[in-house]
């Protein structure tokens, strides 16, 4: 199972660059919606910098959203999601190469735009290196909960706006203690609790997520 | 030995499928034939394990075959009537990705289809009939036992469907099973026929 969840990873991979253009409008899309806060609340350090780790926290999740109502629909459009079920790999493990695909693709270059996008609202460089460790946790939890979402959506009519809904519930967790996070850091206090729930959260999404998956991938 | 007893099948609701029963032996082959909606596509997913019936068993050597799937997988190829072919990567790329998950060689199944001067061209640039015999050339991958085909001649030209004609005889006489649904005559010398 573990070769074979490595190769459908790597064609998720290799088809991603081939269009390159997917995985960007993501990042963009983060970018400029941190772009948009100095706008909406105006150019004063002080209001931004209160916003800052929430609409941080924010636009990556819903950017991050973007691609998933394309990650498995595509395969279910053209057979490939047939074959794959057919071909005795178990949905669990189509479900964990999806989402590490998705975090692969979205997450990282979402991590990599950060920086900007925390400079964008005035986030306190002292709290760059939680922000990019909370981001990391968040957006890696959201892979997986995004995953389970397009599989349950999967062939639903209307899939890729229920998708959110159904996602973005599960996720209000993470946006608590992941903009926690950034505060205390901000503020000079103790991050590492929110962490560590953020962290534990990723931890109980992982054989979880997957599994939920699969389930929703068989029927 | 691939045996269906008393299989049914609802989809959304409505019975697709009831009361079907059919065996095959190694070097068979069963002809799936019916009208448009009679159940021959589904009851080629549901003999793949891709749908669960909603009574009777699909068996192989007198085994259920849902209690284990994978090993269902390795001994089935499935030919669907979509290409399931990624336009961006080319033929011999797709071939690598499904030997890496079945075992098999990605140049004896493109020369099995004629495929190898488009081996490195993209797939965006193939024609329906090519895409086709992408699809079929995964068959041969890895030699598995069982080959469920749903319309494996449509778009193809006649020196294609002469090709699949060798591949078929050359899966039968190495003891393979094929069961084909199809509107076309296909070159199955011998083959069963099955109506739905």
């Amino acid at each position: 199972m573990i070769p074979a969840a490595t190769a459908l990873y790597l064609r998720e991979l290799r088809l991603a660059l081939r269009h390159p253009a997917d995985a960007l409008a993501a990042v963009l899309f983060f970018v400029i919606v941190c772009a948009l806060f100095p706008f909406g609340v105006g150019p004063s350090p002080d209001a931004l910098a209160r916003l800052a780790p929430g609409a941080l926290v924010t636009a990556a999740l819903l950017a991050a959203l973007l691609p998933l109502d394309r990650l498995l629909a595509a395969d279910a459009e053209d057979g490939s999601l047939d074959l794959l079920l057919a071909s005795g790999l178990p949905p669990a493990g189509i479900a964990a190469a999806k989402a590490a695909a998705h975090w692969t693709l979205t997450g990282i270059p979402l991590l990599a735009a950060t920086p900007v996008a925390a400079a964008l609202l005035a986030l306190p460089p002292t709290a760059l290196p939680t922000a990019l460790l909370a981001l990391a946790l968040v957006s890696g939890t959201l892979s997986l909960l995004g995953t389970l979402g397009a599989c349950l959506t999967l062939g639903a009519r209307r899939g890729a706006l229920l998708l959110p809904l159904l996602v973005l519930p599960l996720a209000v967790p993470v946006v608590i203690f992941a903009a926690g996070a950034i505060e205390a850091a901000a503020a000079g206090t103790e991050a590492r609790p929110f962490l560590l729930l953020l962290g534990a959260f990723l931890a109980a999404c992982l054989p979880l997520a997957p599994l939920a998956s699969g389930a929703a991938l068989g029927e | 030995m691939l045996a269906a007893h008393d299989l049914a099948v609802r989809r959304g609701g409505r019975t697709v499928l009831a009361g079907l029963s059919l065996t095959a032996a190694p070097g068979d082959a069963v002809l799936l034939l019916g009208r448009n909606g009679a159940g021959k596509s589904t009851l080629l997913r549901a003999l793949a394990g891709l749908l669960r019936p909603a009574a009777g068993r699909v068996l192989w050597e007198g085994e259920d075959v849902a209690d284990d799937p994978a090993a269902h997988g390795a001994r089935t190829r499935l030919l669907g009537h979509l290409d399931a072919v990624k336009p961006s990567l080319t033929p011999r790329e797709d071939l690598l990705f499904w030997s890496g998950l079945r075992g098999g060689s990605p140049g004896a199944a493109l020369d099995a289809l004629g495929l190898a001067p488009l081996a490195d061209l993209p797939c965006r640039t193939l024609s329906a009939g090519q895409r086709r015999r992408l699809a079929i050339a995964r068959l041969t991958l890895g030699g598995a036992p069982l080959w469920l085909l749903d319309e494996p001649s449509l778009g193809l030209d006649a020196a294609s469907v002469s090709r699949l004609g060798a591949l078929l005889a050359a899966h039968r006489a190495a003891g393979g099973i094929v069961l084909a649904a199809t509107h076309l005559p296909l070159p199955l010398p011998g083959a069963r026929e099955h109506r739905l």
